[in-house]
């Protein structure tokens, strides 16, 4: 494996910031040096102007693998990581079949092996996720399995859930819920507010997620297990959480770029690539998620990345699978739109997440020598523009095209291996 | 309107475009009395119907206003198609455009679908009623009907009664009605209103006994039964009583308001079947001028630089 060396570059992670150079050989991070000189590799990579920080995490990635392979499969999805910053990501089990088995689980570490990321996986918390019987979640755990969720729905049996938070605590795994009373939320496809009574399509009210965010923070409280809660949407979901925190109860909570960025306003031209769940909301929405990000509320930035084959999202509004891109774009979004220093960005998608998923061992960490080298070295003043037929996923449904974004990863390094050069895919 | 080459929805227009289409309804209208109540207006223009919703008398009306402009029209049955077979919305329009179509008049049961086909096709797409969202040329056969009997809206007041958030008919009702010049009050339980009427120019009320003395027009919203699994009502036997237009209600009207309705109506549930028979009742007079209006409506689109009578015969 060549050497490599960062020159040039401002180190950003948990402990600090510091100007140095970064020496990477065999996988792992061999120097760390302030004196820009005394380092030489095969390989030097040019940091300047840049932040070089540990490796992004995505705990919340689509993946399709198995079942939908023409709309993204674990390598392309972990080739648009790798362009994202990603060093590590997680899988979500809303594949067909479920990852809701040790066999499955294991074919998706599998198709993991050798790409551009580090990719682990989740599992549902039910069978199938059809939220009435346990998933085997000892023997999906002692596959390394950290994070259970029935993702893409919620677990709707308050007794299942509460049983489901007891078995887990006695497994040391967390438990991850998509917040949707899916009673509540029927037949909605965008957000209940001004925007969908004018437009006439049937909406979902901020209380479907409302409402079960309040049970489990119930639930976390009763049972003592960490709850963690999915892409939170609305102004009161972030308030009852930073309650439930105020409280002292063990939870945790992640926000979407599209979630900070958009609203439902966006929906007015019916194209359904701003068809999302949970959906976009209201500028107040917004500006909540926004300050949760900012007061530490909100632990950490998920992307939800959810690649659609071209037609599905060509179909009508209310029938169009919800979902949208993110991977490739999520860092320069908080780096544009969140009014944070780089180095609260780079924590909300990297050492924040990475603790959470238990991705700690490997990612996130400070860099010193004898680190993993899971590093992303960001520019953050290159400006460009999105274009959906330039991006390294197989799909194209991205919310941003023919937006224009400050910041960019300039460099992606996988165990030792420069994945990214110049914001290019190596392979 | 002379810029659009769609008819999406009613609030994309201003009260200047729907004026001049109420008056070149007129003109139609005109056509319509006639003996041979054709004119050549559209000859060689193609327009196409594709439904993939159940209608009776919206598509007989656009196929005959298309008849009386003598435009060729391409029937198309979503039921006998290949879109049974799984085809695409898209493809199918592509493939209905390829075949040489100037227009296509589009009905479906989601929201939004016109607006999508006017992405993808070069030529005109109409709304004939997008899921709750809109049905612009009954807004404006609506307008007609108004302006015929009480000589315009301006500073009229008309009540929409019933199922507001699930129609339609309403959502092209309250645009239309109020770039005009009208007050609009929407009548209903809370239930069957929308989740939000934020920036509607309208009034809210949920009696309609309250209501009745000071209206114009009063247009009873088709109730359905669906509704009732839904839990938006107890019963259609409550929201009779509460909102159905009875001949008791009738007596609170001023003599000259009017009653409206799109239909088909449900006799008995909205409106009591001796009050749809009554001389205030507009309702075949909303279906007459449902031609005219869509001969405008087309003329409009396909008709640019045309001489109404003589174009086709020189």
């Amino acid at each position: 494996m060549k050497s490599i060396v960062i020159r040039g570059g401002e180190v950003v992670d948990p402990t600090g910031s510091r100007r140095a150079d970064v020496l990477i050989e065999d996988g792992r991070v061999a120097a760390v040096t302030d004196d820009g000189s005394s380092l030489s590799a095969d390989v030097t990579l040019d940091a300047g102007g840049c932040v070089v920080a540990p490796g992004l995490v995505d705990l919340h990635a689509h993946l399709r693998q198995p079942g939908k392979e023409e709309a993204e499969t674990v390598e392309t999805g972990a080739r648009a990581a790798a362009l994202g910053g990603f060093t590590c990501i997680l899988a979500m089990p809303n594949t067909t079949p479920a990852i809701d088995s040790a066999g499955v689980a294991r074919e998706v570490l599998e198709l993991g092996r050798g790409t551009t990321c580090d990719v682990r996986t989740s599992a549902s918390i039910t069978v199938g996720r059809a939220g009435t019987q346990l998933t085997p979640m000892a023997e999906l755990a002692d596959l390394g399995v950290r994070f259970f969720t029935d993702d893409g729905s919620g677990v709707q049996d308050a007794r299942l859930m509460r049983r489901a938070l007891e078995y887990a605590r006695g497994l040391g795994v967390t438990l991850a819920q998509h917040c949707e009373d899916e009673v509540l939320a029927a037949g909605g496809s965008m957000n209940e507010g001004a925007w969908s009574s004018r437009l006439g399509i049937p909406g979902q009210p901020p209380e479907a997620e409302e409402v079960m965010v309040m049970r489990d923070i119930a639930l976390a409280r009763m049972t003592g297990a960490p709850v963690h809660f999915q892409h939170l949407s609305t102004r009161r979901s972030v308030q009852l959480v930073a309650a439930a925190k105020a409280e002292g109860l063990s939870v945790t909570c992640e926000a979407t770029p599209h979630h900070f960025t958009l609203t439902d306003e966006r929906c007015a031209g019916y194209d359904p690539v701003f068809k999302v769940n949970p959906p976009l909301r209201t500028d107040d929405d917004v500006a909540a998620v926004r300050q949760g990000l900012a007061a530490g509320t909100v632990d950490c930035i998920a992307t939800d990345h959810a690649p659609h084959a071209p037609e599905t999202k060509e179909l009508p509004f209310d029938q169009a699978p919800p979902g949208m891109l993110g991977l490739e774009t999520a860092l320069a979004l908080a780096l544009t739109h969140l009014d944070l220093p780089i180095t609260e960005v780079v924590a909300l998608l990297s050492w924040r997440p990475a603790a959470i998923i238990g991705a700690d061992d490997a990612h996130g960490g400070p860099i010193v020598a004898g680190c993993p080298a899971n590093l992303c070295v960001i520019d953050p003043s290159d400006t460009w523009t999105v274009d959906p037929a330039g991006l390294a996923s197989r799909s194209r449904n991205t919310p941003y095209a023919g937006m224009t974004l400050t910041g960019r990863v300039r460099h992606t390094i996988l165990a030792g291996e420069a994945v990214v050069v110049d914001a290019e895919a190596q392979r | 309107m002379s810029d659009h080459r769609h008819l999406l929805s009613i609030r994309d227009l201003s009260g200047g475009d729907i004026e001049r289409l109420l008056t070149l309804t007129d003109s139609f209208v005109e056509v319509s009395r006639r003996r041979m109540p054709k004119v050549p207006a559209l000859q060689g223009r193609t327009v196409t119907w594709l439904f993939y919703e159940d209608s009776t008398r919206t598509r007989l009306s656009f196929e005959q206003a298309a008849k009386r402009l003598s435009a060729d029209t391409l029937s198309f049955s979503v039921s006998t198609s290949s879109v049974n077979k799984g085809e695409s919305v898209r493809d199918t329009v592509e493939t209905i455009e390829a075949m040489g179509v100037d227009a296509i008049v589009v009905r479906h049961r989601s929201s939004g679908v016109p607006h999508q086909i006017a992405q993808w096709v070069s030529g005109s797409v109409i709304n004939a009623g997008d899921g709750w969202h809109e049905h612009p040329t009954q807004a404006l056969l609506d307008c007609y009907t108004i302006r015929e009997h009480l000589g315009g809206l301006d500073g009229r007041h008309i009540a929409l009664v019933g199922d507001v958030n699930h129609s339609r008919v309403a959502r092209s009702d309250v645009w239309a009605f109020t770039k005009l010049g009208a007050t609009v009050t929407l009548v209903a339980p809370p239930t069957l209103l929308p989740p939000s009427t934020d920036g509607w120019p309208v009034r809210v009320s949920h009696d309609l006994d309250a209501v009745l003395p000071d209206v114009d027009a009063v247009y009873l919203l088709r109730m359905q039964r669906e509704r009732m699994d839904e839990a938006l009502l107890p019963s259609l036997r409550e929201y009779t009583n509460r909102f159905g237009l009875t001949r008791r209600r009738v007596e609170l009207m001023d003599d000259k308001a009017i009653v409206m309705h799109p239909g088909p109506m449900n006799r008995g549930v909205e409106i009591a079947a001796d009050v749809a028979d009554l001389p205030r009742s507009v309702v075949v007079d909303q279906v007459r001028n449902g031609v005219a209006v869509r001969m405008a409506v087309l003329f409009d689109l396909l008709g640019s630089g045309r001489d109404l009578d003589t174009e086709g015969t020189r």
